[in-house]
C-alpha cells in the first residue's frame, strides 16, 4: 500500500473518465437513459480517443514541468503514460469489437487503405511495448535501452495527433489545440536540451 | 406472426398513432419482447387518436410503408443532428436552435424561372396535400435512421416557379445569421450552407421539400421551417431551413464539395462500393441497433432511381 497520497490522486483522477463511461454503458445495456448519445459507440470513440490524447500530452509535459519548475513529480511519469495506454486500449478496443465486431476484410482495408486509420494503429502498436516494458524488472534489465525505447513516445503522439486531425469531418479546432501543445512541448525539450549543453560546457571550461 | 399490409386507401402512421406512443415505441418493444416488431405494432397501434396539432396527410404511393415498422425513435431524429448552424456537436442543435425564428419565413426564388419572387413557406407548399413519406436517412458518416417525414414532392414546389429551359440544376441556400444561429459565428463552413440538384433529381418524385415529421412541424433542429429530403443520397444534401431558391444552368458548388472536393461530390448518392476516403461506406449503423448492416445501393432506392445515372461512372461522379 503506498503512503504517497499523490499517487493515489493521480490514480482516482485517471481512472475517473473510464469509471464515468463504464457506467453510462452500463447504462446503455440495460435500455436506460444514458449520456452517450443516440449513437453510443461513436461516442465512446471520441471519448476514449481524446482521454488518450490528453494522457500522452500529460505524459510528456511532465519532465518539462519539472525542469522549469522544479517540482519532482518524474515519478509519477510511468502511471500517467500507462493511462495513456489504458485509455488506447479502450479506443481500440471499441473500434475492433463494438464499431467492426471483428469484420476482418473491412478492418484491414481501414488499416491498409486509409491513411487516417494507419496512423492510429501504427501509434497504438508502438504504445504495447512501451507498456509491457513499464514494470520495473524491464527498466532495470533494459538500461539504456530503455531510455532509447521509450523516446518512442514523441512518434506514438505525433502520429496519434495526425490521427486526431485527419478523422476530425469538418471542425479541426481541438485537434490543431492538440497540435499546438505538443508543438511546445517538443519546443521545450529541444530548449532545455540546449540549454543544458550550454551549461556543461560552461561546467568545462571554469 | 400476423403480417399487416398496408393499401393505399388506409390511414397513414401518424393518423392512427399518437405521439405519445411514437415516443413509447422502446418500452412497447421492450414489454413485447421476442413478439417481434411486427406483431407488436400490429397489436398496439391501430385505433389511437391523432393529437391536435398534427398535420394532415393525403395518401401516396411513396410512403415507404414497406419500412414502417423500423422508425427511428424520435428523441433520436431530434437530438442527434448535424446541423453545424446550431454547433458541432451532435446535441448542440437541439440545446441551441431554440433562436430560430421560423415564423414569419421568406423564401427568395430567381434565376431561369418564369415566377421569381418573394414567397412564404405557405405560398410554395400546399398544406391541403401534404404527404407521409417514411424513408431511410443515410448519413455520410455511416449512421442512419429510419424517419416519416411529412412533405410535399419537390416537383409540385418547382411547377409553381415554372423553370424555363435553362434551368438546368436547382440551387438552394440555408439562411445567415449569427443571432438566430449561432454556430455561425466561427467560419467552419463558409456560409450559408449550400446544396443542389440536377433538375431531373429534383423533379422525381421521390425528392420531397419537408415541412413535418412524425406528423408533426418540424423541430428547429431538424431543419424548420422547411428543407429538402432526397432519400438516395447522403443526409448532408437535404439542406435545411432554406431561404434561397435558385434556377441555374451551371452544376452549383455545394458547401461540402468547397470544403473537402476529393471527399464529396456534387451527386453524393449513397453508395456502398465508393468509400469516403477516410471510411468505408459499405456497412452503417441504424440508430439503435448495435451491430453494423449492410449499406444498399442508392440507399434502397435503385428501382426508383438508378436510371437517372445510366451511363455514369458513379466513382468518378461520387
Amino acid at each position: 500500500m503506498t503512503k504517497d497520497w499523490r499517487r493515489v490522486l493521480i490514480h482516482i483522477l485517471s481512472v475517473l473518465p473510464a469509471l464515468w463511461l463504464f457506467w453510462q454503458m452500463s447504462l446503455w445495456y440495460r435500455f436506460l437513459p444514458h449520456d452517450l448519445s443516440a449513437n453510443p459507440i461513436e461516442y465512446i470513440t471520441k471519448f476514449t480517443g481524446d482521454w488518450t490524447i490528453r494522457f500522452l500530452l500529460i505524459t510528456l509535459s511532465v519532465s518539462p514541468i519539472t525542469k522549469f519548475t522544479g517540482w519532482r513529480i518524474l515519478k509519477y511519469r510511468r502511471a500517467v503514460g500507462l493511462y495513456a495506454f489504458f485509455y488506447a486500449l479502450l479506443h481500440f478496443l471499441n473500434y475492433m469489437v463494438l464499431d467492426y465486431f471483428f469484420d476482418w476484410p473491412l478492418i484491414l482495408e481501414d488499416i491498409f487503405k486509409r491513411p487516417a486509420i494507419t496512423f492510429g494503429m501504427v501509434a497504438f502498436t508502438l504504445l504495447i511495448p512501451l507498456a509491457i516494458t513499464s514494470f520495473k524488472f524491464f527498466i532495470k534489465k533494459m538500461a539504456k535501452n530503455w531510455q532509447k525505447l521509450h523516446q518512442l513516445i514523441y512518434i506514438i503522439t505525433i502520429f496519434a495527433v495526425i490521427h486526431n486531425y485527419m478523422m476530425v469531418k469538418a471542425d479541426v479546432l481541438i485537434p490543431v489545440i492538440h497540435a499546438i501543445i505538443l508543438a511546445s512541448l517538443l519546443c521545450m525539450r529541444v530548449y532545455l536540451k540546449y540549454n543544458n549543453r550550454k551549461a556543461s560546457i560552461k561546467k568545462q571550461l571554469a | 406472426m400476423l403480417i399487416k399490409i398496408k393499401n393505399s386507401w388506409e390511414l397513414s402512421e401518424n393518423e392512427v398513432t399518437a405521439h405519445s406512443v411514437y415516443l413509447s415505441r422502446r418500452e412497447i418493444l421492450k414489454t413485447v419482447g421476442f413478439m417481434g416488431v411486427g406483431a407488436a405494432s400490429s397489436l398496439i397501434m391501430p385505433g389511437i387518436a391523432l393529437a391536435d396539432d398534427g398535420l394532415k396527410v393525403q395518401p401516396n404511393k411513396y410512403d415507404g410503408h414497406d419500412i414502417r415498422n423500423e422508425l427511428t425513435d424520435i428523441r433520436a431524429v431530434q437530438g442527434y443532428n448535424n446541423f453545424y448552424e446550431f454547433g458541432m456537436e451532435k446535441d448542440d442543435p437541439a440545446r441551441n436552435s431554440h433562436s430560430l425564428i421560423t415564423e414569419p419565413w421568406t423564401v427568395t426564388v430567381d434565376g431561369d424561372c418564369e415566377n421569381p419572387g418573394k414567397f412564404a413557406v405557405e405560398d410554395l407548399i400546399d398544406f391541403n396535400a401534404l404527404e407521409e413519406r417514411i424513408y431511410r436517412m443515410r448519413c455520410v458518416e455511416a449512421w442512419s435512421m429510419v424517419i416519416p417525414w411529412v412533405g410535399v414532392s419537390l416537383s409540385e414546389v418547382i411547377k409553381k416557379l415554372k423553370p424555363t429551359s435553362n434551368a438546368k440544376y436547382i440551387y438552394f441556400e440555408t439562411l445567415v445569421d449569427e443571432e438566430q444561429m449561432p454556430g455561425q459565428r466561427r467560419g467552419v463552413i463558409k456560409w450559408p450552407y449550400r446544396e443542389g440538384l440536377r433538375m431531373d433529381e429534383a423533379m422525381h418524385p421521390l425528392t420531397i421539400m419537408a415541412v413535418g415529421l412524425y406528423g408533426k412541424k418540424l423541430a428547429n433542429q431538424n431543419g424548420a421551417p422547411m428543407r429538402l429530403v432526397v432519400p438516395w443520397k447522403y443526409g448532408f444534401k437535404g439542406v435545411k431551413s432554406i431561404v434561397k431558391i435558385s434556377f441555374v444552368e451551371k452544376e452549383p458548388n455545394s458547401s461540402w464539395m468547397r470544403l473537402a472536393p476529393n471527399e464529396y461530390g456534387f451527386y453524393a448518392n449513397v453508395n456502398p462500393n465508393v468509400p469516403h476516403p477516410r471510411w468505408s461506406q459499405a456497412t452503417e449503423r441504424r440508430i439503435g441497433d448495435f451491430r453494423r448492416r449492410d449499406t444498399l445501393m442508392f440507399n434502397g432506392y435503385g428501382e426508383q432511381v438508378a436510371h437517372l445515372y445510366d451511363g455514369m461512372n458513379l466513382r468518378r461522379y461520387y
